[in-house]
């Protein structure tokens, strides 16, 4: 430690880490910016100034008019779908960690045949593309096709390899002292997971949360498959839809990208530092 | 000991709810698609036509394209995103004072939603309204040199793909870089600093030390994005919807538009190719992978 902040403080290093904290942030400016900035003075000119398609900031900003535009435009539509995606992801997110959960809790700690088998079918499960025209039979047979309770099971379905295993990897760092103590004073079973075990698991269960709440919120194929319907549209799909019939009004088009963007973009501001940690936390292990 | 007697203290209960979702939802409908795949089906009713289905599906000309595509799709993004994440990590791991900004900056796109992305960049894209070919113009004018620049989602040979690949790269170099991160930061110090006792260069030591020992995340990264390239559909259907004709067309989005035509049949079939595929290739590479790391 000492001898690297040494180094650190030599001139020449020192001279160089400036150019290459300067050259750092000028490439993300253009790679990373520069689209969001283009979206923003898009979204926010009248339909002809939007027409140019350049850069300029718009002589007039009408962001939160074109804003107002696209969601109360065709009879409300974009503010029905907001409802329906936010159900989705909420309740999705929600079951999702508590049933991968108690599932990589059980994987981890009772290894018998059960467990050597979830193991096989939660890799499987994270490499294989599920099987689509079947999946809308077997729904239709239970009556949950082009059902919001359907699209939820089926986000559940889907995220459940990618948290399971996070989960169970995370519980390997609980020692079992702590499960052996509550065991002793007679706590087993779901009380066991849902009394001591959940509680601890707070860090990554809020790395679920985020990375299932940015897949969730942003899918737009698995609703376009299962969640067929005006009524039952998504945010996702109604971007979609609102390709062509804003093909001559880039500033709906690029308000609507801005609306359905801003639900992320608050999330990143408010949990920037959490979702970065948590992320490193939660992604690589075993 | 005992132990056989004792009821355990850990509830197999437990697996229900999700074994009943898995099972439900994504097991019986993959056993089924193979039956299905056989069948001319109407979701009602149910034909056996034996392996017609997939001699159909081979025998289309776009398929052949759809092949090819997904394959280098797939090769593409995960190769440049290997590679760019690789190096941005190690430059965001350095003690730079940018470092923050710039981690925040990149892994933004990954929350943001992929349709959006994709409309923002096939209008950026427009070869002729597009900003990134007025650039192209322009600089080439600064140097006397007259140009359209590249036709990128409308060329009629394999650019369209590439460019929905380099997108697709822009999305997604985030969440590689932040998987390479952690990996760093599990290296030990001790590593960097017994090196550079031993006269190593900042080079050698990321040759030597970082590269070595970054290589399970380098296989997670490799792995995940590789996967996702096999499978994607959103950002290519958002940005050519598979055009010019079948020009960007891969084996997902064929897929699609045989559903949309009520082709049952024909698209579990595909589904089934895509199943198959993706095995074949994934399964050996992530053993291959498994196994160099043992011999580290």
């Amino acid at each position: 430690m000492i001898l690297t902040r040494n180094k650190g403080l030599k001139s020449k290093t020192k001279y160089r880490s400036i150019w290459a904290d300067i050259t750092g942030i000028i490439v993300t400016v253009i790679v990373f910016i520069l689209p969001f900035y283009f979206l923003v003075v898009n979204a926010a000119k009248s339909q002809e100034e939007s027409f140019r398609l350049n850069m300029s900031p718009p002589e007039k900003w009408l962001l939160f008019q074109n804003i107002a535009k696209v969601v109360s435009d065709y009879d409300w539509h974009v503010l029905n779908a907001t409802k329906n995606s936010l159900i989705l992801t909420i309740f999705s997110v929600f079951f999702l960690i508590i049933i991968s959960g108690m599932t990589g809790f059980v994987m981890h700690r009772k290894r018998d045949n059960t467990s050597a088998v979830a193991n096989f079918l939660v890799l499987t499960a994270l490499v294989i593309p599920p099987a689509i025209v079947p999946t809308i039979w077997v729904l239709q047979r239970i009556g949950l096709y082009k059902t919001l309770a359907g699209m939820i099971a089926i986000e559940v379905a889907y995220g459940l390899a990618f948290a399971v295993l996070i989960f169970r990897n995370f519980i390997g760092t609980i020692p079992k002292e702590i499960d052996e103590a509550a065991i002793v004073d007679g706590c087993t079973g779901w009380n066991l997971y849902f009394r001591i075990i959940f509680p601890l698991l707070k860090p990554v269960s809020i790395t679920i949360g985020i990375i299932a709440t940015a897949a969730v919120f942003n899918d737009f194929t698995n609703p376009l498959y299962f969640l067929p319907g005006d009524e039952n549209a998504t945010l996702q799909g109604t971007l979609f839809a609102y390709v062509s019939r804003y093909s001559t009004q880039y500033n709906l088009l690029f308000a609507d990208i801005l609306y359905i963007t801003a639900f992320p973009l608050l999330a990143f501001i408010f949990f920037n530092k959490r979702i970065v940690s948590g992320m490193t936390a939660g992604s690589i292990k075993g | 000991m005992k132990k056989k007697r004792i009821k355990s203290p850990y509830a197999s209960s437990l697996y229900w709810p999700a074994g009943i979702l898995y099972m439900v939802l994504f097991f019986i409908p993959t056993v089924l698609s193979l039956f299905f795949s056989l069948t001319r089906w109407t979701l009602q009713e149910w034909e056996f036509i034996g392996i017609e289905n997939f001699t159909l599906y081979f025998s289309e000309e776009n398929l052949r394209i759809g092949f090819r595509n997904t394959i280098i799709y797939a090769v593409l993004t995960s190769g440049l995103k290997v590679i760019f994440a690789l190096y941005l990590a190690t430059f965001l791991s350095s003690k730079l004072r940018a470092t923050g900004f710039i981690r925040s900056v990149l892994f933004f796109p990954t929350l943001v939603s992929t349709i959006g992305v994709g409309i923002t960049f096939s209008v950026l894209m427009n070869p002729y309204e597009g900003i990134i070919n007025a650039v192209i113009k322009s600089v080439a004018g600064f140097f006397g040199k007259t140009t359209d620049g590249p036709g990128w989602l409308i060329d009629p040979n394999l650019l369209p793909i590439v460019s929905i690949a380099l997108v697709d790269v822009w999305k997604g170099v985030g969440i590689a870089t932040l998987i390479y991160i952690a990996g760093m930061a599990a290296i030990p110090r001790d590593y960097y600093e017994a090196s550079s006792i031993d006269g190593a260069s900042t080079r050698q030591q990321f040759y030597k030390v970082t590269i070595p020992l970054v290589r399970p995340a380098m296989f997670s990264v490799i792995i995940l994005s590789f996967v996702g390239g096999l499978r994607s559909f959103d950002l290519i259907w958002a940005m050519t919807g598979g055009g010019p004709g079948f020009i960007s067309d891969v084996l997902a989005s064929i897929n699609y538009k045989q559903y949309t035509s009520g082709y049952y049949g024909l698209a579990t079939a595909g589904n089934v190719i895509l199943f198959v595929v993706v095995s074949i290739l994934v399964f050996p590479l992530s053993r291959y992978l498994n196994k160099k790391e043992v011999v580290m």
